[in-house]
């Protein structure tokens, strides 16, 4: 399978507060719009954005998200970058497992975010910040 | 192409105007068949009205640049309509190139300029030619996707039964990709309609397994947090042993074998009693 | 702050969440609900998230800590308008709204409300007579 290459500008929204979440969404939103992924598509990319940015905000301490448009060569897809700072992930396995610390951990967000998306990696390091990408191809 | 050829060439295109648009037009006219005279002999004079007021922008003459954007536009409305009219791309892109064979006609082939000038000419109704294709392969792209659409409309019918009650029976093969269009639609219907209950019917479905039980499942469940319910009828023999024998689970999720039956329950959960009149006496 | 509009039908509120506002006012929303709820004696608070296009886990979390909050004040919640691309992403997700019911529409919410028929098939008709003999 070929690496996604990135077509045009990636666009980027710090996530500093609450605010930027809705930010987030709608950044995510109008780009997914100009993919031409369907409705449900749409949906489920927004909705994983939502969680990994509010992720990023309450875990993370805040960063910010890189949004881009990416081919593969044969279809067009959207890719999310989430990025901080932060303390980092100490175990990933357990943080990726379903209700993990349900409403108050990592929980639902990056395990769900996950399902919702076709492609999704993570690199954290304890301490060093954690960087989540998803992407989300048209169909 | 530079400046000095294109100046040329828009001396060549006025200078020969009538009769070049007479050739272009009827060799236009012989590739294509079932189009009327009129109106063919519109779309080139178009055609040739925007290559014209192209060349006229001066300077170094592109297909993508500016100066270009209206003979774009009307090339890409006319590779749309042929697309749409069932044209072949060759007989859709020959109609461009027709203008190549129409210029050999009135060339001086004695003149080195002129044949050198001709070469320019040349790759740029080549370029336009590629453009005409490019758009042409995009409108039967769509065309094809929008007619796939409707037959997939057409093959996940939706009946209101009941006030309230709506039946959607499904037929054929549930796929993935079938299956995700069927359940969004099933969902916007129960929207659409205000109709709470769905009762999905799978007699015309040939085979039913894990993959298409969960597809049914994952709709059931989208349905419940919607506020709506479904019950699944239609089930035949054969299908309720496969069932069992995949240990596919459908929970408190109601089957029924007929449709009758199932909406016979959905009636009474709606509040609803059916009874039989006694029968009348003679 | 700007907050939510509450609407009083009867004994029955009624919110309605418009795009992109549930985020921030997802603490002030619990709070103004319980408040009125108290202050009016009202039985039920229908929620209209038709406008709402994405539902994430702390939307769906608001919904199920108001409607815990709702019943600890002897009120039920009810959810309406879900648009079914966010029904779909919620079973993905793997949400399950706990403790919330839900209806297709305020209408159907208030008959639900006031004893008409819930949506629900599961449970057993009272005798399971057959259609055709």
């Amino acid at each position: 399978m070929t690496t996604p290459q990135p077509v045009g500008v990636a666009e980027v929204q710090g996530i500093a507060a609450d605010e930027d979440v809705i930010r987030v969404r709608q950044l995510v939103r109008s780009v997914a719009v100009a993919a031409k992924l369907s409705l449900v598509d749409q949906t489920k990319l927004v909705t994983a954005a939502s969680e990994l940015a509010r992720n990023t905000l309450t875990h993370g301490g805040g960063g910010r998200v890189e949004v881009e448009t990416v081919t593969d060569g044969r279809r067009t897809g959207i890719r999310v970058s989430f990025l901080d700072s932060g303390p980092g992930i100490a175990n990933l396995e357990l943080a990726l497992t379903d209700g993990y610390g349900t409403g108050v951990g990592l929980g639902l967000g990056l395990s769900g975010a996950r399902r919702l998306v076709d492609e999704f990696e993570i690199e954290t390091k304890a301490g060093r910040g954690t960087r989540v990408t998803a992407i989300k191809w048209a169909r | 192409m530079d400046a000095a050829t294109t100046a040329r060439f828009g001396a060549l295109l006025r200078g020969h105007h009538d009769g070049l648009l007479k050739d272009w037009t009827a060799r236009v006219m012989g590739g294509l068949h079932g189009l009327s005279e009129a109106e063919l002999g519109r779309q080139v004079e178009e055609l040739y009205a925007a290559l014209l007021t192209a060349v006229d922008e001066g300077g170094t003459l592109d297909v993508g640049g500016p100066a270009s954007a209206e003979l774009r536009a009307v090339l890409a409305e006319l590779s749309r309509q042929r697309a749409q009219q069932g044209f072949t791309s060759t007989e859709t892109v020959t109609s461009v190139y027709a203008l190549k064979e129409a210029v050999t006609e009135v060339l001086d082939t004695n003149d080195a300029q002129q044949l050198r000038d001709f070469v320019a000419y040349s790759a740029l109704i080549d370029q336009l030619g590629l453009f005409t294709v490019e758009v042409y392969a995009r409108a039967r792209e769509e065309l094809i996707s929008d007619q796939a659409e409707q037959l997939l409309e057409l093959s996940t019918p939706v009946v209101k039964l009941w006030d309230g009650v709506v039946a959607v029976p499904l037929i054929g093969t549930l796929d993935s990709a079938r299956a995700q269009v069927v359940m969004e639609r099933l969902l916007q219907t129960l929207v659409d309609t205000g109709s709470p209950y769905a009762i999905i019917d799978i007699t015309g479905v040939p085979a039913v397994d894990t993959q298409v039980a969960q597809h049914i499942l994952r709709t059931v469940v989208a349905a419940r947090l919607m506020g709506a319910d479904c019950v699944i009828s239609g089930i035949r023999p054969q299908i309720a042993q496969t069932i069992v024998m995949l240990g596919i689970e459908f929970g408190d999720i109601v089957t029924k074998a007929s449709l009758a039956d199932a909406l016979l329950h959905t009636l009474r959960a709606g509040g609803y009693e059916v009874v039989r009149r006694p029968p009348r006496d003679a | 702050m700007q907050r939510v509009p509450v609407l009083r039908l009867g004994d029955v509120l009624l919110v309605s969440i418009q795009v992109d506002l549930a985020d921030e006012l997802a603490p002030w929303l619990q709070e103004d609900l319980a408040d009125e709820i108290v202050a009016t004696g009202a039985r039920a608070v229908l929620i209209d998230i038709s406008a709402l296009e994405v539902v994430d886990s702390f939307t769906g979390r608001t919904l199920s800590t108001i409607a815990a909050v709702s019943r600890v004040l002897d009120a039920e919640t009810v959810v309406v308008g879900m648009r079914p691309a966010v029904a779909i992403t919620l079973v993905e997700l793997g949400l399950t709204l706990h403790g919330v019911r839900t209806a297709l529409t305020v209408e159907l919410g208030l008959a639900v409300l006031h004893g008409g028929p819930t949506a629900s098939l599961a449970a057993p008709a009272a005798d399971d007579l057959r259609a055709s003999p």
